[in-house]
């Protein structure tokens, strides 16, 4: 058991390891003098020098290398020419509305899908599954931001419900803070909702086939326990797994959500980035989302260990 | 044993369950027959953009701004001549036909989608064969698939596209730089299952070389799987293409696509939301259709596979 | 303890008349069983035996009202429990009765335990839903039940999880669950199929000291006579949904005058080696030395798990002998074949074909070998690859050794004529086959290499019975017809009696005894061989007219 969780934490560095290489090679490949590209347009050549001086942009790529890891594990994220400020700060700054979009998002899909996509699979092929199943489809492809524009427009033009955009900070008051934050998270969700759904329904269907749940109908179980306490158990590790992935999903949901929204979270500011061709803010941040994604999937490894007695290595 | 034994042997519950081919239980499917239209209608107008459209998506008419769904307006042509003309879906800030904007956009979201679908599926494949097949690959090539999992499709998608400069071509590159890793997991596990039957086994001692096993046992049971998870990677890149330029870091702004017709209409949403709302359902009824589509064949060519995200 | 019984003041516990169960439309035959009519009597073991799709499990299914009821439906006859009819009660009835006066066991211990709940949980669980006990009440009976179906430790046992434990001893907790409410009725569903032949004595041992003791109806389904033989009171045989013949099992197995009894009894092959004719001493065309196979590694932390799968094993195999490894699971007779192969490499000692080592030599170096050696898979519905005619199997390995495409057809066609199908077939797609004239095929194939080595893994394990007895004739007949060195590899000492010149017994890896069969069997010097012997069911029972080939 600790060995496994002992590998399984190692496993998280030649991942990361691969992504410093990919974020670090994307500004390297890209024809031009990186320090330049950096400094962006209003840049002086001192800056430009100075900048040269601090990435060692002398030094063979390998070192370059070296040295960008090594002053991102030390804190440096770099400095935004853009704004005039460590990136490091900006990101402070940001991350509270995106964490309260993807908790409330995550949380919202789960509530709702899990149970949906059971009953769909208890009562496979019935009007409900095929609802279940229909809407999901729905779901997956209507984008997020056609979703949330529809939801402006119905909720807060129309009715007038809601605000139409922005966002406030829990400090002001929670009810303010969780008011700005249903329709955002409520359209994000929806993708989510339908994607749990649909795994949900799979692996229960898939469980149901099993000889186990024969064994316990010859106990004369009731239906309601035979789906809760032995479908459902068995057919969490694929849900899990499948909101693990989800992570991935989010962030970028996240990113469209917040612009169409005007959250000032970390997509905004990745985008702001992006327009500003701020690349120290963009590679950090890719590289604090991809940690997080790595975390996140790190940490439902080690709750599969709980959920299934049978994996150990 | 008599000769009658063999021949109770050969009667024996001989199984000529002959299945129908996968083209007509695929034609059967509902969900495929609603999608497969519903693509076609689609394909056929991004087909016959030119037939359908009477203005130019591209032209600025400054006198016909912001007008709503149908607007007439008139137009000079080439000779000077005045015409009436209806804006069916309105016009944008810059006074551009949105109805003619969005019916070429359609042939903008099919190709990024099938270009996409194509180089990934063909990528991932070469690439997912190879690292079932052989271990050292393996190790390396998955550590790589690993990492780029990692990365967000989006972000990805959006800084690779920012490093090399917004175009066609660099969207579809972008595109499938992400969707590559789901081809290759999916290849390789499909690779890893069958080395271990017992047929491919047989291959192997009767001296039949790795290409060749690859090729006649191992190939053909991906293509099903491909078909299907290539549709939905159709499905998802004309999504991300949408978003990309939706946010303003895709195709450039003058090229009709659907996501930059929706980031043209932002800023007057709450006047005028045809802009939004028109392109918005044509994407969303695309992608809707390739989806069911998806789901069709997955349900009739390979029902054991699941959605693989 | 719980409510037993209220009256029994009929001998009968089960009564099933006339009892017929409809298929779902498509299928091929109406009827998955018709006019079926079975009693079990207390303290009655009545087995039903029959080949696949006799319809045997549907019958013990349709009892305890499990069957998807949208598939497979009774449409006539009545089934009666303790007087009461069961066919038309209400669910909530139905599930009452499952458990208190009926249980059921299953063929796969493994999947039949959920794999996430410790097993002392899952023999609660019976006892939460029909008993009013409490907690510690449950505990204690829990323990209880463990102790009467002879666990070891129950305390400690209670807490583990299924895939902790050994086939045998989860098969002891499905029959714990089954019997902590004691039902008057058992029914068993192949329960000893999966298992090795030592555990499967224990197992039949339990069942019968439980039914004994308590005067439990047993309804024991099996294909195996050995198995009836050793446990029936009674014996059903039914064929294709039909019930054949019932009577004791003294009748059933030795006087009865059916025909389909006849034939299934005598395909049974005896424990009795046959004479066979001495093999011509020759040198010997396949030798191993030392050979040894370890799976899994230490890993970083020298932590890993390791098994040694097969060390030092030594065999040798002439020209037109027949060799058999014997031994239960994990005893390494298939990896041995394996590295034979070289579908696995081994990690030491030697493989020697006609005096060549191929065990350290590379995939391209081992190719010119390929020819000479070839292998049967168990499993005939996954040897052939479903999307090739049987013909484009078979020629695939000569055309590999640049035989031309008509050459190897034409081999083909003379090939199919040898294993008894029609030439006409090859252009067939193996679902076309059944398992027996796939098996055919596979053979076919590895004949199309002219090999001098033939392995058979386990290739007649999955087939019924009587079409097993005529694959095994035709192995032997090719045998002696293309002068093949055999290696036979199987877990049953029926089998191996009728075809091995010698035996070779494993046991976790190592070889423990090496003989002529005649003289293993006879007079086994290994305790384990001996062991085997004695687990084997129905040893003392003499199948008449056994079919000795």
């Amino acid at each position: 058991m600790a060995t496994y969780l002992i590998k399984r934490v190692f496993s998280v560095i030649p991942v990361m390891l691969v992504v410093a290489v990919i974020v670090f090679m994307m500004l390297r490949l890209t024809p031009g003098d990186p320090a330049a590209i950096i400094a962006g347009d209003a840049a002086t050549s001192q800056d430009i020098a100075q900048i040269r001086d601090k990435l060692g942009l002398e030094e063979p790529l390998i070192a370059q290398f070296g040295i960008w890891i090594g002053n991102m594990l030390t804190g440096d994220f770099g400095d935004s020419f853009y704004y005039k400020r460590t990136v490091s700060s900006m990101i402070a700054d940001r991350v509270g509305p995106t964490l309260a979009l993807a908790t409330f998002t995550i949380f919202l899909a789960c509530i709702v899908a899990v149970p949906l996509g059971t009953i769909a699979a208890y009562k496979q092929g019935s009007w409900l599954d095929r609802t279940v199943m229909g809407m999901s489809v729905v779901g997956f492809s209507v984008p997020v931001f056609v979703i949330g524009y529809i939801m402006i427009y119905i909720f807060a033009v129309k009715l007038d419900w809601f605000p139409v955009q922005g966002y406030q900070p829990i400090s002001d008051g929670i009810g303010g803070f969780i008011y700005r934050l249903i329709m955002p998270s409520m359209a994000l969700s929806v993708i989510f909702i339908a994607l749990i759904a649909r795994m949900t329904r799979t692996s229960v269907l898939e469980v149901l086939n099993e000889d186990y749940i024969r064994t316990a109908r010859a106990k004369g179980l009731a239906e309601s326990k035979v789906m809760t306490r032995h479908a459902l158990r068995n057919a969490a590790v694929p849900i899990v797994t499948v909101i693990g992935f989800a992570v991935a999903i989010l962030i970028g949901g996240v990113v469209v959500t917040e612009s169409v929204f005007v959250i000032p979270g970390l997509g905004t500011l990745t985008l702001d980035a992006i327009q500003g061709r701020d690349y120290p803010t963009v590679q950090a941040l890719i590289m604090l989302f991809s940690v997080v994604y790595v975390l996140i999937n790190l940490f439902i490894d080690v709750i599969y260990t709980i959920l299934d007695p049978r994996i150990r290595y | 044993m008599t000769t009658e034994a063999i021949q109770t042997d050969l009667t024996e519950e001989t199984e000529a369950r002959s299945r129908p081919s996968a083209w007509s239980r695929l034609s059967q499917n509902l969900s495929a027959r609603i999608g497969g239209g519903l693509l076609l209608l689609i394909a056929l107008i991004g087909l016959f953009a030119s037939f359908l459209t009477t203005l130019d998506p591209t032209e600025i008419n400054p006198s016909n701004r912001l007008k709503s769904p149908g607007h007439e307006a008139s137009i000079r042509d080439d000779e000077g001549k005045k015409h009436k003309v209806t804006a069916h879906m309105g016009t944008d800030s810059l006074g551009r036909d949105i109805y003619s904007r969005v019916v070429y956009g359609s042939r903008i979201s099919l190709v990024v989608g099938i270009a996409v679908a194509l180089i990934s599926v063909l990528a991932g494949t070469l690439i997912g064969l190879v690292a079932g097949y052989f271990r050292w690959v393996d190790a390396i090539v998955m550590r790589i698939m690993d990492g780029l999992m990692a990365i967000p499709a989006i972000l990805l998608a959006i800084s690779l596209v920012s490093l090399s400069g917004a175009s066609l071509f660099a969207v579809i590159f972008a595109i499938s730089i992400p969707e590559i890793p789901r081809v290759v997991r999916l290849v390789r596990s499909i690779v890893l299952t069958i080395r271990e039957e017992p047929y491919v086994e047989a291959a192997i001692s009767v001296g039949t070389p790795t290409p060749k096993i690859l090729w006649r046992h191992v190939l053909p049971n991906t293509i099903s799987p491909l078909i299907v998870q290539g549709t939905f990677i159709c499905g998802s890149a004309i999504l991300l293409e949408a978003i990309l330029s939706f946010l303003g870091v895709g195709i450039p702004p003058e090229t009709p696509t659907w996501g930059n017709i929706m980031a043209e209409g932002r800023d007057f949403f709450q006047i005028h939301p045809h802009a939004i709302f028109f392109p918005a359902i044509f994407l969303s009824l695309t992608v809707l259709a390739i989806n069911m589509l998806g789901d069709g064949m997955r349900d009739t060519l390979d029902p054991r596979m699941d959605r693989n995200i | 303890m719980a409510k037993i019984s209220k009256s029994e003041n009929s001998e009968n516990v089960l009564e099933i008349n006339d009892l017929t169960v409809r298929l779902p439309k498509g299928a091929d035959r109406e009827n998955a069983i018709m006019d079926v009519s079975i009693t079990i009597g207390r303290g009655e073991i009545v087995c039903i035996v029959g080949e696949s799709g006799s319809g045997k499990s549907v019958t013990a299914q349709t009892v305890m009202g499990l069957n998807p009821p949208d598939q497979l439906s009774p449409t006539a006859g009545s089934v009666h429990l303790n007087d009461e009819s069961i066919l038309g009660v209400s669910q909530d009835r139905l599930r009452q009765l499952r458990g208190e006066r009926m249980a059921m066991i299953f063929q796969e211990p493994m999947t039949a335990l959920n794999p996430v709940m410790t097993v002392g949980d899952q023999i609660e669980e019976m006892l939460e839903i029909h008993t009013t006990f409490s907690a510690s009440e449950r505990r204690e009976k829990v323990l209880e039940v463990m102790e009467d179906v002879n666990l070891p430790d129950p305390k400690k046992m209670a807490d583990s999880y299924p895939h902790q434990l050994s086939g045998g001893q989860r098969q002891r907790i499905m029959i714990a669950i089954a019997l902590a409410l004691e039902p008057g009725l058992l029914i068993a569903d192949e329960p000893t199929t999966a298992l090795d032949v030592t555990t499967q004595a224990q197992i039949l041992d339990l069942i019968k000291d439980i039914q004994v003791r308590h005067g439990t109806a047993v309804m024991f389904i099996t294909h195996d006579f050995g198995v009836v033989a050793e446990i029936a009171d009674r014996v059903v045989v039914m064929r294709n949904g039909r019930v054949v013949e019932q009577g004791t099992v003294d009748h059933v197995l030795s006087k009865s005058k059916e025909p389909y009894t006849r034939m299934l009894i005598s395909s049974v092959p005896s424990l009795t080696p046959p004479k066979r004719e001495p093999i011509i001493k020759g040198d010997p065309i396949l030798q191993t030395r030392a050979l040894d196979k370890i799976y899994g590694s230490l890993g970083l932390f020298g932590k890993g798990r390791v098994v040694h799968a097969a060390s030092q094993v030594e065999l040798e195999v002439r020209r037109g002998e027949t060799l058999g490894v014997v031994g239960e699971s994990g005893s390494g007779k298939s990896t041995v074949a394996r590295c034979i192969v070289r579908l696995v490499d081994p990690n030491g000692g030697e493989i020697l074909i006609d005096g060549n080592n191929i065990a350290g030599l590379s995939q391209k170096g081992i190719r010119s070998f390929r020819k000479d050696v070839q292998i049967v898979f168990q499993d005939p519905y996954r040897s052939l690859n479903p999307r090739r005619t049987v013909g484009q199997s078979i020629v695939e390995g000569p055309m590999n050794f640049n035989v031309g495409k008509v050459e190897a057809l034409e081999r083909a066609r003379e090939l199919m004529r040898v294993v008894g199908l029609s030439p006409d077939a090859l252009d067939r797609f193996p679902h076309q086959f059944s398992g027996g004239q796939r098996q055919r095929i596979c053979i076919a194939r590895a004949l199309a290499m002219e090999p001098e080595i033939l392995i058979a893994d386990e290739a007649v394990s999955a087939l019924d019975v009587s079409v097993q007895a005529q694959v095994l004739e035709l192995l032997d007949q090719v045998r002696k017809d293309f002068d093949l060195a055999v290696l036979f590899i199987t877990h049953d000492l029926r089998v191996a009696a009728q075809i091995c010149d010698r035996i070779m017994v494993m046991k976790l890896g190592e070889v423990v005894e090496q003989g002529p069969t005649a003289s293993v069997y006879a007079d086994p010097q290994h305790e384990y061989t001996k062991l085997l012997l004695d687990a084997a069911p129905g040893r003392d029972v003499d199948f008449s007219g056994a079919a000795s080939i």
